[in-house]
């Protein structure tokens, strides 16, 4: 066993900067990359998902010698248990998200929410209208109660009726093959409720029926999503292109720095506003100004929206604590290590806990009322300010590290790009350009970060290979991190890493859009967003589909999570699938214990749902296989295309 | 014809996979796919099932397009005849509960026949909203005129197996390969997921003309079962239901095999083990370890260039292959195959020009073997979209050649020429009418091969009849017009002959047991007048082939013994069929389908019934697929008349047989005809007419037959047959 721990080496990140902060700390104080080795070797019934712990007669765990658990569950029942259950967790944190925008709402029409206010009406009228609402005779606020109430409905009801973000949000096809399949949620609430009964020890042990309703779990997740980038965006502005900096460098020695992290925009935006009227308050406490910047996916929020700087991504959060530059991280909801507050112990950072379910024992909390939003995020910022205040100068170090980030990529900012190229019928451009070859398709880098790979390497090395290789790329949440921080979102990460046809094809996307982008021009890898915002990118694949006039398992688009983490990565993944998209996951998940599962989901998925996942540690190997997986989409296209044509038909329906 | 030897099993059924698996290193991990494969599959179709049923409720019908046999899985192995939404979930339960854990090779068996309820399940559900799910050349479900069509051809064993094969081959081109090599041997081919767009990518030449069949996807395999299924029941006459028999005879009779290229699945390998269950073996192009394959039965060869090799051993077809020397694909594959006019390079005959073709026998100096002459322009001298005269005369000679089979050979100069790819002929005699694609002409086909090609054919199937062959081909016009007047001849001499020759002219009959490989309990019997009920032998080429092979399945039966001279009924016929219908049928009339009528296989090209209402009979064919005056559809009487089964009142026959002055002549004959299809009404045409005024029915008879025009049920009709005054009406009582 030590020979194994030998063999982990903790500098498992690519990240410079994370490396050099790592280097000088000298394993003083430890951090996710030490506990990792610590923890090796990990269980390894635990990884393949035959460990049971439903019940109070467990753990069971599966052996030659006991094929069973005590209750005679099969394997496949305890993996697809455990499975539906981690996209319910998921599900669940996607739904507290989009709960809380609900609540937001909920408390502006009581008069409750006084610092909130619609900032994008044209984004309102565009969820209302693709709700089936009329505009006529109603105020926005009318309006926005509408869209309210049926958010409400999507996720509370107990009727048959399917969740109207879903069903407006998806081509015919795809609804019609849920319904089929009996997989459309009721709604969120109810979605999520109905998977931990169904898993509850000595209910449902058919592994398909566990995994059909695990699949209805992840389209209530899509739902809640969705409704969360809709309501952020009505209240906070639908992202535009901007630009800005990321990674360590980005801290200024003599400046409050102020990190926000975790995945909700509602506070991070108070605090981004109020910084910027404190900043005469910081220059009293002898300090240059405030600057904040974002870790995770609150981070996404704010440079989405205002181009606030990234400071890191997920698995190197505990880092810029250790630079003694950062003042405050203030946190909200998820990928919130714990183990921040130890290390801020050693230093200067106030740990600001602002959320009423998630607190850090020993971190300032600061309970954040949408009531009294701006005094909640001035008081936050004064902390920082004090904490600047203690701060020891000559301890700071920061590290020269950081990059160029143009970000902002909404669907609706992609949108208007494109239209520039293709008036009329913006998607047109890409799917001309992949019909012509010139693009190979198109992929989506979601998800996190995972010691069990190297930090951030996945995520590089197969965004360099596919934009070789002429895949256009779009980004969310920590893979869009690994992208930013490491000069893979700028304009001149595409001269160095796109193939001809995407770099004509960026090109040409510049030249047509010059007046938009403040003398900047386009990067490599879109940024759609944090992580509840990848229906955004679903909304492209949805795109892409009705212009080709197909259904999503046509598309040559495909997903990929390669440093997938979180509960909510599995949901998103199993939506994507459902959906209809082939989903890399660079992290085997916990399904390997039973063949049936495994299969369903690498093999047979696609023939149910035309979706499927694809797991491959390897990055090299994994490049290989999303284009294959690009490539017989565009093929099957092209014969069925040629077919129509020669037999005179509409195009086949097969996938 | 390839000789094809069959590997005969003696055991009975379950016995064939005894020591098949090695027990002291059993496959256990195959088997534990197949067990997880058949929980997937029954899992899914359960909630598709009850999803159906919550939306349309219990009442809601269900079942295929054109097809008399309901779910034909479902019917042949267990007999229940599901009509409704509400009859499929006791079924689904009763094969959930023969889905056991224990990883045996007959555990796996039975999960791999679940899994085929299971995918007969799902699929028929995609029929709950039309079938309009898939488009051409995707075919789905395949109704039962395409199984009866190629009814023939199986049981002959010109079609000497079918393959199915499913998943995606390595590339394109190796899955060009395979087909065409399949299609060269005249297989039946179905074809299931990525292997589809493949084929489409080659260009290969598939869809129900060619017998290849590009399914669909996933569970829609289930198509080649059951349509193999169907075989047993309309042809066999198995009874619905017993599984036992109808596995046999899958297993006998059908000669089926699965190549599985690429990814294998859970619930593919389910479904492999439901063709195992049937008697089909599985070879697939992936690297299987030992311990997961089961010798002779699930069998692991990457290697394209024998994998057919082994298929075929596997299940024990052996074809004898003649080497033809033309640059171009041979095999009934391509019979099917139309050449329109963009992709033509040059055609001959058609009313455009002078065209004709002649066999004659002739001495043995008269000929020099093998020679192929033209006489007149190549290929190369005709331009694209070129028509050009031709006289096509082949000269055989053979000591057991006799002048009658002239006609018999010169009419397989039809088949022969549309079996090469490419190449495409129509009609007879002085009315051909021969098309050659571009395709072929750029692969180097040139008019001579059109002479390499009979030659090797006519040796290859008539090896007894035919000993020499020469064939001379002329393109030019003037010497075409001179042959042509000499050919007349011949016809003319033909045609007084056959006019001559009636029941009573002949002194014997000839059976037909072509279909006993397909129908044990059937035998026809062909006279002068009275042709196959499949429409392809006559009694001339029932002679021939008695020539040919005298044990083969065309026997002189004697006229001996007149019982009936109305109805047709001889002694030495009835003793005959008798013991040639494993002694089920005992009397059996010539003449009358009322009385004890002939039975039938199932490759009846028409099915007349009785309309008591009009008191005459109606007849519908393999064409037409709508509703009929008798209340079903071709596929539904189909059901009730294959088999080897009497029933009174319903018979299968051939087109021509309408036109035979025997036409069922023990009831009153033509008179009695008052319904058939339009398309069936204008192909008979004119000889309709001349046979109706023979039988003093007046010229004007075949207007007071009504078809569906005037409508579809009897109610529909009758007041037109009252109207013109049809003689049946007038008739004494059929019944």
């Amino acid at each position: 066993m030590s020979e194994e721990k030998k063999k982990v080496d903790p500098r498992r990140t690519i990240d410079p900067a994370a490396l050099e902060v790592y280097d000088k700390n000298q394993g003083e104080k430890e951090s996710a990359y030490d506990r990792y080795v610590k923890m090796q070797p990990q269980c390894n019934f635990g990884r393949q998902g035959i460990c049971c712990r439903i019940c109070l007669q467990g753990p069971c765990r599966i052996t030659k010698k006991a094929d069973k658990g005590i209750c005679g569950a099969h394997p496949y029942t305890i993996v697809a248990r455990n499975l539906i259950r981690a996209i319910t967790g998921g599900t669940s944190a996607h739904a507290d998200h989009s709960r809380h925008m609900i609540y937001t709402l909920t408390e502006m029409f009581e008069g409750n929410a006084p610092d909130y206010s619609i900032e994008d009406n044209e984004k309102l009228y565009g969820v209302a209208e693709r709700l089936g609402m009329s505009r006529e005779g109603k105020s926005d606020d009318d309006l926005l109660k509408e869209v309210w109430k049926q958010a409400v409905e999507d996720f509370t009801s107990l009727t048959g009726d399917p969740c109207k973000w879903l069903e407006t949000t998806v081509v015919p096809e795809r609804m019609e093959k849920f319904n089929k399949c009996n997989v459309v949620p009721r709604s969120v609430h109810t979605s999520i409720a109905e998977t931990m009964g169904q898993t509850h020890m000595g209910v449902d042990s058919d592994p398909v029926n566990l995994i059909f309703q695990g699949l209805r779990t992840a389209l209530a997740d899509y739902t809640a999503m969705h409704i969360a980038t809709d309501i952020s965006d009505i209240l906070f502005g639908t992202p535009k292109p901007v630009t800005t900096e990321a990674n360590m460098g980005v801290m200024e020695p003599e400046m409050v720095n102020i990190a926000v992290h975790g995945h909700n925009p509602l506070l991070s935006e108070m605090i981004v506003r109020v910084a910027k009227e404190m900043q005469d308050e910081a220059k009293e406490a002898g300090a240059k100004g405030i600057k904040c910047m974002g870790i995770c996916c609150t981070g996404n929020e704010v440079l989405m929206r205002q181009g606030v700087p990234v400071l890191t991504n997920f698995l190197s959060q505990e880092l810029p604590i250790m630079t003694g530059a950062l003042d405050a991280m203030v946190v909200d909801v998820q990928c919130i290590m714990p183990g921040v507050q130890a290390v801020s112990e050693c230093y200067n950072t106030r740990i600001i806990t602002t959320m009423s379910h998630s607190k850090i024992p020993g971190a300032y909390h600061v309970e954040f009322t949408e009531e009294h939003a701006m005094e909640k995020a001035r008081e936050v910022v004064r902390l920082a300010i004090e904490a600047y205040k203690e701060r020891d100068p000559g301890k700071a170090d920061i590290p020269d590290v950081k990059h160029k980030v143009t970000a902002g990529f909404s669907f609706e900012a992609m949108g208007e790009l494109l239209e520039a190229v293709s008036p009329g019928a913006p998607i047109k451009a890409i799917t001309d350009a992949v019909d012509s070859g010139q693009l190979r398709g198109v992929a989506l880098f979601a998800g996190c970060n995972n010691l069990r790979v190297m930090h951030d390497e996945s995520h590089s090395h197969i965004i360099k290979e596919l934009a070789k290789n002429n895949v256009l790329i779009v980004a969310t949440g920590c893979a869009a991190g690994t992208a930013a921080k490491l000069g893979l979102m700028n304009e001149d990460a595409v001269e160095k890493y796109a193939g001809d046809g995407l770099k004509d094809f960026i090109n040409k996307l510049n030249d047509a859009n010059s007046d938009k982008l403040d003398g900047n021009k386009l990067p490599l890898v879109f940024h759609m967003g944090s992580c509840v915002d990848n229906t955004r990118s679903y909304d492209l694949t949805n795109a892409l589909a009705e212009q080709w006039g197909v259904d999503v398992p046509k598309v040559p688009f495909v997903a990929t999570a390669p440093e997938a983490m979180s509960e909510k990565a599995v949901s998103i993944g199993s939506w994507c699938v459902t959906l209809g998209i082939p989903t890399h996951v660079g992290v085997v998940p916990e399904v390997t214990g039973s063949a049936l599962v495994n299969g369903v989901a690498m093999q047979i998925a696609q023939d149910v749902y035309g979706g499927y996942f694809i797991w491959e540690e390897d990055p090299e190997a994994a490049v290989g296989k999303i284009l294959n997986a690009l490539d017989e989409r565009s093929w099957k296209l092209k014969v069925h295309k040629q077919v129509a044509e020669k037999f005179e038909t509409e195009l086949s329906k097969t996938w | 014809m390839s000789e094809v030897i069959s590997r005969e099993w003696e055991e009975s059924f379950e016995e064939i996979f005894e020591g098949a698996v090695d027990e002291s290193n059993p496959p256990v991990k195959l088997f534990e796919k197949a067990y997880d494969g058949a929980v997937i599959a029954t899992s899914y179709a359960e909630i598709l099932l009850n999803q159906a049923l919550r939306k349309y409720g219990p009442e809601q019908p269900v079942g295929y397009p054109e097809t008399g046999y309901y779910l034909p899985v479902i019917r042949a192995l267990s007999g229940e005849e599901v009509t409704k939404l509400s009859d499929l979930p006791p079924i689904l339960n009763r094969m959930r509960d023969q889905i056991y854990e224990e990883p045996t090779f007959y555990n796996a068996r039975l999960c791999g026949e679940a899994t085929a309820y299971a995918a007969e399940m799902i699929e028929v559900l995609h029929y709950l909203e039309g079938d309009g799910f898939h488009v051409e050349p995707w075919t789905g479900f395949l109704g039962d005129p395409i199984v009866r069509r190629y009814g023939i051809l199986l049981v002959d064993w010109t079609i000497p197996g079918q393959a199915v094969i499913v998943g995606k081959a390595k590339s394109t081109e190796d899955l060009a390969k395979l087909v065409q090599d399949l299609q060269a041997k005249g297989f039946m081919i179905f074809l299931c997921n990525e292997v589809i767009e493949q084929a489409l990518e080659a260009n290969l030449k598939m869809g129900v003309d060619f017998i290849a069949f590009p399914l669909g996807n996933f569970t829609q395999v289930i198509h080649a079962v059951n349509y193999a299924l169907r075989a047993g029941v309309a042809f066999g006459g198995i009874t619905p239901g017993n599984r036992q028999e109808n596995r046999d005879y899958q297993r006998r009779r059908v000669r089926a095999f699965v190549l599985q290229l690429g990814e294998i699945d859970e619930v593919k390998v389910a479904a492999h083990f439901a063709a195992i269950f049937l008697g089909f073996p599985v070879i697939t192009d992936q690297e299987l370890d030992e311990d997961h394959q089961i010798p002779n039965w699930y069998v692991s060869n990457p290697n394209y260039e024998d994998i057919l090799k082994v298929a075929m051993e596997l299940r024990g077809i052996k074809l004898k292959i003649t080497e033809i020397p033309v640059p171009i694909t041979v095999g009934p594959a391509f019979e099917g195959e139309a050449i329109r006019k963009g992709d033509m390079h040059c055609e001959f005959g058609g009313t455009k020009t002078t065209a004709f073709e002649l066999v004659e026998s002739v001495g043995e100096n008269e000929l020099e073997d093998g020679k192929v002459e033209v006489t007149g322009p190549e290929i190369d001298d005709v331009e694209e979209g070129g028509r050009v005269p031709m006289g096509l005369v082949v000269k055989i000679f053979g000591r057991k050649m006799q002048k009658d089979f002239e006609g018999v050979l010169e009419r397989r100069i039809h088949d022969f020429m549309n079996y090469g790819e490419g190449l495409w002929h129509m009609a007879q005699r002085d009315t051909i009418w021969v098309r050659i694609s571009k395709d072929a002409k750029a692969k180097g086909f040139k008019f001579h091969h059109f002479g390499e090609l009979l030659v090797a054919k006519l040796k290859d199937e008539f090896p007894s009849i035919v000993d020499r062959v020469q064939v001379d081909i002329i393109t030019e016009e003037q010497k075409v017009e001179q042959e042509l007047e000499r050919a007349r001849e011949f016809y003319n001499e033909r045609d007084e002959k056959l006019r001559g020759m009636t029941d009573e002219s002949v002194e014997e009959f000839y059976s037909c047991s072509l279909c006993q490989s397909f129908a044990p309990n059937h035998v026809c019997v062909v006279t002068p007048e009275r042709l196959g009920l499949c429409g392809a032998v006559s009694w001339l080429d029932a002679k021939a082939s008695n020539e040919i092979d005298p044990n083969g399945p065309n026997q002189p039966i004697k006229k001996e013994g007149l019982i009936d001279a109305e109805k047709g009924i001889w002694e030495s016929v009835n003793e005959f069929v008798y013991l040639n219908t494993n002694r089920s049928i005992e009397e059996s009339s010539m003449y009358s389908f009322m009385d004890r009528p002939m039975t039938s296989c199932g490759c009846f090209e028409c099915i007349m019934a009785i309309v008591p209402e009009a008191n005459g009979v109606m007849i519908t064919t393999r064409e037409y697929g709508g509703d009929t005056p008798c209340g079903m559809t071709f596929s539904t009487l189909a059901g009730t008349v294959g088999g080897g089964v009497q029933t009174p009142g319903f018979m299968g026959h051939g087109r021509a047989y309408v036109l035979s002055r025997k036409f069922i002549s023990g009831d009153g004959g033509l008179a009695r005809l008052i319904w058939i299809p339009s398309e069936l009404k204008e192909s008979l045409g004119e000889e309709l007419k001349k046979r109706a005024e023979e039988d003093g029915l007046g010229a004007d008879f075949i207007d007071k037959i009504a078809d569906e025009t005037v409508g579809t049920t009897a109610d529909e009709i009758l007041p037109f047959l009252e109207e013109k005054d049809h003689p049946a009406m007038k008739m004494d009582p059929l019944m």
